[in-house]
C-alpha cells in the first residue's frame, strides 16, 4: 500500500501525459520520464469489454505503484456510459489524486460526479473532499458552458478540452495556426481564468510532426494555459522548456517579491521596480513565476 | 585465491603462470613473448589453391585429432560455416578431441553441442555463447571449462602463444582462387573481416571458405593470399538476412530514448565532450539511440566527432556521411549499410581485432577512446558488469569488447533499464564479473543516473550541468523493492568456463550449476 499526500489543487501541471490503464508496462513507472501528472485512462482507451480488467489493473497499480511527486489522474467515462459510477469508486478506493470528467457539458455534470464521489469517499473512509476534479469540454455546450463548469465546485482544479471530439462537432479538422480551435481555447481559457482555475490544452497526435507539435505549443504558451496533455513521453521536454520561465522574468519576480516583503512591512502598498510601478496585483503572478523556475530546476531561494 | 574483485578463483587454474585479477593496467610495461606459426612454404609457382571440399582442405592441411581450429564470428548468426566445417572433420574424416577457437559462437551454432555430447568437441574458447552450446557446456559436458575471452584477449592470446590455432577457417564473402579475400563483392557480404586477421597470421594453416569466388587478384584484401593455404569454394557461407541487419534502426522505445538522452547529457557535461573527441556505441536500443542526441549537442556545441571505432552501424556511416565525423574505423559490421560503406565512404576503414582492443600489443584503439556506452545484463554495486550469464547462470552471452572499451575508455557508461521483467539489473553481486568495477564509470538506467566513487571528477561533470545523480546502492534498493530480492544462485564445485580479462589473468570463473529443488 503506498500511502499518497493530500492532492493540492493548484500545483505546477506542465504535462499530462496520457495512458492506457490497461497496461500495466506503461503504467507500472509512467512517473519516470518526468511529466508533472500522469492520465490514467479508462475511457476512449479501454475497448468496452475491458472495462472491468482496465479497473482492476488501475486499482493495483495505485495501491502499489510508488509514483512519487507525480500527480495521479483518473480520465473515467462519460456520464452517458453505464461504467462512470464505478470508475469512481475505483479512483477513491485506489486514491487517486483527481478524476477527469470526460464529455463535461454542464456544472450539473460536475455536480453529479462530485456527489459519487463524495458518496464513495465515505464509502472507502477515504476524507472527504480529498479527490480533486478536473472536467474535459469536448463538445460545442460544454464550451458554451465552460464558466459555469469551471465554478462548479471547490474540488475543480482545471478544465481541458479535448480537440478530437470537439473538432468532429464543429465540423474542422486541425489547422495549422490553431484557427479551428482559437475561439474554443479562448473562451475555457477566459472561463479558466475568471473561476480561478487552470486550464489545459489537448493532446497533439501526430508523433512525426515535430514542427507542428511545437507550434501548437508555444501557441498554447503565448494563449496563456497552464500546460497541455500528451500522448507520449517523447513530448515532454519540449513543453518543459516552453513552459519554463525565462532568466530575465525569474530575476524580476526576485526583485518584486523582495521589494514588496520591505515594502509592505514599512507600510507602503505601491513601488518601482527597475522604474516599473508594482503593486500587490503583480504578487501572484511572481510567485508563480518562481514556483514553476524551482521546478524547471533553474531557480533555488525561499520567497516562495 | 580472491582475486581484485572479490571473486573466489580455484587454484587449479593458477598454473603456468596464471594469476588472478589484480587490477586495471596490471600487465603494463611487462613484455609478451610472441608465439610464431609452423607454416608451409609455397615457393613454386601455383595456379590455384582451391580444393573440392572441405574434407579435402582438411586433409591437405594435415587435420589431425586433437587440434584446434579457428573461426570468426562475421557472419554472425547466419554463419554456416563452423556447422560445416566441424561436421566434416567429425564426420568424414572421423576427428575427436578437438577445441574450437572462435572469436564468437552463436545459437547458428547449436548443432555443435551433440557433438560436444558426443566427447568429439572437448575445447571451447570464444567470447560468445549461446543457444544449445551454453546450455550443454553451463551443464558440465564439456571435460575442460570453457574459456572466455574478450575480443582484446583473444588476440592478446594467440599472439602469445596462448591459444596455438592449428588450421583456421575463415568465412569469406570473396575470395580469388589463391586466397586473397574480402567481406564485400559477394552474396553473404558482412563488411569487415577485423577479427579473422590475427587467425590468418598465427595459425599453422589457413583454408579460406567462400561461395563467392572472384578474379585474382581480389583487393585491396583484408585476409591476404601469403597466409593461406587451402581456398574451398561451398553453396552458401551463410544467411545474409542473419549476417547483417537491413538496417539498424533508431529505438522509439520512450524508455530507450530517455535513457540514451541522459546518455548523451552526462557525455556533453564531460571536458572530453569537445571538437575531435571519439566515441565507440553498441546497437542495443538505447547504446545506438544515444548517437541521436549525441548529434544534437554536437550541433549546439557547434563540434565534430573526430573519430568512432567499434561494431558499426549505419547511423554512424550516417554522421560520416554527413561531415559530423571525421573517421570510422571499423572492426565489424552490423547493418547492411555499414557493410556498403566500407572502404566504400572515404574515411571509413577496416580494423583488425588486435588493432580494435588487444591490450599487449603497442597501440589499440581502445586506450585513445574518449567515451564508450555499453550495454549490461547485470551490474552490481561495485560498478561489475555481467555480459554472459543469465540470472539461471547459464551462459548465454558475450563479453566482446565490453571490457576492453570499458578499459582503454576515458569515460564508460553503461546504460540499461533497472529491471528486465522479474530481474532486477542492478544487483548486490552479478552473476559472473565480465567487465570489473574499476573500469565502469557511469551508470544510466531509467530510474536514475549513478557515478562510480573512483571518478569524483565526473560527479563534479554532472552537478555542474545539474545532472541528478544518486549512489548506486539506491539504485539497486529500488530495483529490489520492485521485483524483490532473488535467492542466490546454488552452484556446484566444477568450473564449466573460466572468465579470462583481457589481459589474460582470472577475473572470474562459471561453475555448474546445481538443479534447483523443492523445498519438501
Amino acid at each position: 500500500m503506498i500511502p499518497r499526500p493530500r492532492p493540492e489543487r493548484f500545483r505546477l501541471r506542465r504535462t499530462m501525459m496520457f495512458m492506457n490503464a490497461q497496461k500495466p508496462g506503461l503504467i507500472k513507472d509512467a512517473y519516470i520520464y518526468g511529466c508533472d501528472s500522469i492520465m490514467l485512462d479508462l475511457e476512449d482507451a479501454v475497448a468496452e469489454n475491458q472495462k472491468d480488467a482496465a479497473r482492476f489493473s488501475l486499482y493495483h497499480a495505485l495501491k502499489t505503484v510508488d509514483y512519487g511527486d507525480t500527480e495521479v489522474i483518473v480520465r473515467i467515462n462519460g456520464l452517458d456510459t453505464p461504467h462512470w459510477q464505478e470508475d469512481i469508486r475505483v479512483c477513491v478506493a485506489g486514491g487517486a489524486d483527481g478524476i477527469r470528467i470526460a464529455k463535461c457539458e454542464s456544472a450539473q455534470d460536475v455536480k453529479t460526479v462530485e456527489a459519487a464521489v463524495e458518496a464513495a469517499e465515505r464509502e472507502f473512509g477515504v476524507e472527504v473532499g480529498r479527490t480533486l476534479l478536473m472536467a474535459a469540454l469536448e463538445s460545442p455546450k460544454g464550451i458554451l458552458n465552460a464558466y459555469e463548469i469551471c465554478a462548479a465546485s471547490e474540488r475543480m482544479f482545471g478544465v481541458a478540452i479535448s480537440g478530437g471530439d470537439f473538432r468532429k462537432c464543429m465540423q474542422t479538422t486541425p489547422q495549422r495556426d490553431g484557427v479551428d480551435m482559437l475561439v474554443a481555447r479562448g473562451q475555457m481559457l477566459i472561463a479558466a481564468r475568471a473561476a480561478g482555475i487552470q486550464c489545459f490544452d489537448t493532446v497533439f497526435t501526430n508523433l512525426d510532426d515535430t514542427e507542428g507539435f511545437e507550434a501548437e505549443v508555444l501557441q498554447n504558451k503565448a494563449m496563456g494555459f497552464d500546460g497541455k496533455s500528451l500522448i507520449n513521453p517523447k513530448q515532454i521536454r519540449f513543453v518543459h522548456q516552453v513552459f519554463a520561465p525565462t532568466e530575465k522574468e525569474i530575476t524580476q519576480a526576485e526583485k518584486i517579491l523582495t521589494a514588496y516583503r520591505e515594502q509592505s512591512a514599512a507600510g507602503v502598498g505601491v513601488f518601482t521596480v527597475d522604474g516599473k510601478m508594482i503593486d500587490i496585483a503583480f504578487i501572484p503572478g511572481a510567485e508563480r513565476t518562481l514556483k514553476l523556475a524551482r521546478a524547471c530546476g533553474m531557480w533555488e531561494g525561499d520567497l516562495v | 585465491m580472491k582475486n581484485a574483485v572479490g571473486r573466489e578463483i580455484p587454484d587449479f587454474l593458477l598454473t603456468n603462470g596464471k594469476e588472478v585479477y589484480q587490477g586495471k593496467n596490471y600487465m603494463d610495461g611487462k613484455y609478451i613473448q610472441k608465439a610464431s606459426p609452423r607454416t608451409r612454404r609455397y615457393e613454386k609457382p601455383q595456379e590455384s589453391k582451391l580444393v573440392e571440399t572441405l574434407a579435402d582442405a582438411l586433409r591437405a592441411c594435415g587435420a589431425k585429432s586433437g587440434m584446434t581450429f579457428s573461426f570468426h564470428h562475421h557472419l554472425r548468426d547466419g554463419d554456416f560455416v563452423v556447422n560445416m566445417v566441424m561436421k566434416a572433420a567429425i564426420e568424414e574424416l572421423g576427428l575427436d578431441n578437438l577445441t574450437i577457437a572462435a572469436s564468437s559462437l552463436g545459437s547458428a551454432h547449436d548443432p555443435i553441442a551433440d557433438y560436444i555430447e558426443q566427447g568429439k568437441v572437448v575445447g571451447i574458447q570464444t567470447s560468445g555463447i549461446r543457444g544449445r552450446m551454453g546450455e550443454v557446456v553451463s551443464a558440465g559436458k564439456l571435460p575442460t571449462p570453457a574459456i572466455i575471452r574478450s575480443h582484446g584477449g583473444r588476440p592478446r592470446a594467440i599472439e602469445g602463444g596462448e591459444v596455438h590455432i592449428d588450421i583456421a577457417f575463415i568465412a569469406a564473402p570473396t575470395s580469388d582462387c589463391v586466397g586473397n579475400c574480402r567481406g564485400i563483392g559477394g552474396k553473404s557480404d558482412c563488411g569487415s573481416m577485423g577479427y579473422a586477421m590475427t587467425d590468418a597470421e598465427y595459425a599453422d594453416h589457413v583454408v579460406i571458405v567462400t561461395d563467392c569466388l572472384v578474379d585474382f587478384p581480389n583487393m585491396p584484401a583484408s585476409v591476404e593470399a601469403i597466409n593461406v593455404d587451402a581456398v574451398v569454394v561451398v553453396d552458401s557461407i551463410g544467411n545474409p538476412k542473419k549476417i547483417a541487419s537491413a538496417a539498424a534502426r533508431i529505438s522509439q522505445n520512450p524508455r530507450d530514448l530517455m535513457m540514451a538522452e541522459n546518455v548523451a547529457k552526462v557525455i556533453a557535461s564531460t571536458p572530453y565532450f569537445k571538437d575531435g573527441f571519439s566515441f565507440q556505441t553498441g546497437v542495443g536500443g538505447p547504446s545506438l539511440a544515444a548517437n541521436l542526441f549525441l548529434e544534437q549537442y554536437m550541433d549546439e556545441r557547434n563540434i565534430k566527432m573526430g573519430w568512432a571505432i567499434g561494431g558499426i552501424c549505419g547511423p554512424m556511416v550516417e554522421l560520416l556521411k554527413k561531415g559530423k565525423v571525421g573517421k570510422v574505423i571499423d572492426v565489424q559490421d552490423f547493418d547492411l549499410d555499414a557493410v556498403r560503406s566500407i572502404n566504400q565512404t572515404p574515411n571509413h576503414f577496416e580494423m583488425s581485432a588486435s588493432q580494435y582492443a588487444n591490450p599487449a600489443n603497442k597501440g589499440a584503439f581502445v586506450n585513445k577512446l574518449d567515451f564508450v556506452v555499453l550495454a549490461a545484463l547485470e551490474i552490481d554495486t561495485g560498478f561489475n558488469v555481467n555480459v554472459l550469464t543469465g540470472s539461471d547462470g547459464v551462459l548465454r552471452g558475450a563479453p566482446g569488447g565490453h571490457p576492453d572499451t570499458a578499459a582503454g575508455s576515458k569515460v564508460c557508461i553503461i546504460v540499461t533499464p533497472l529491471v528486465r521483467g522479474r530481474m532486477a539489473t542492478v544487483c548486490e553481486h552479478v552473476v559472473t564479473v565480465t567487465t570489473p568495477g574499476d573500469c565502469v564509470d557511469v551508470l544510466v538506467t531509467d530510474y536514475g543516473i549513478a557515478v562510480n566513487p573512483l571518478r569524483p571528477d565526473l560527479v563534479e561533470c554532472l552537478d555542474n550541468a545539474g545532472i541528478p545523480h544518486v549512489s548506486i546502492e539506491e539504485l539497486k534498493e529500488k530495483a529490489y523493492s520492485i521485483v524483490g530480492r532473488p535467492d542466490d544462485l546454488q552452484w556446484e564445485d566444477k568450473v564449466i568456463a573460466v572468465l579470462e580479462a583481457r589481459d589474460g589473468t582470472i577475473l572470474d570463473v562459471v561453475r555448474k550449476i546445481r538443479p534447483y529443488q523443492l523445498d519438501g
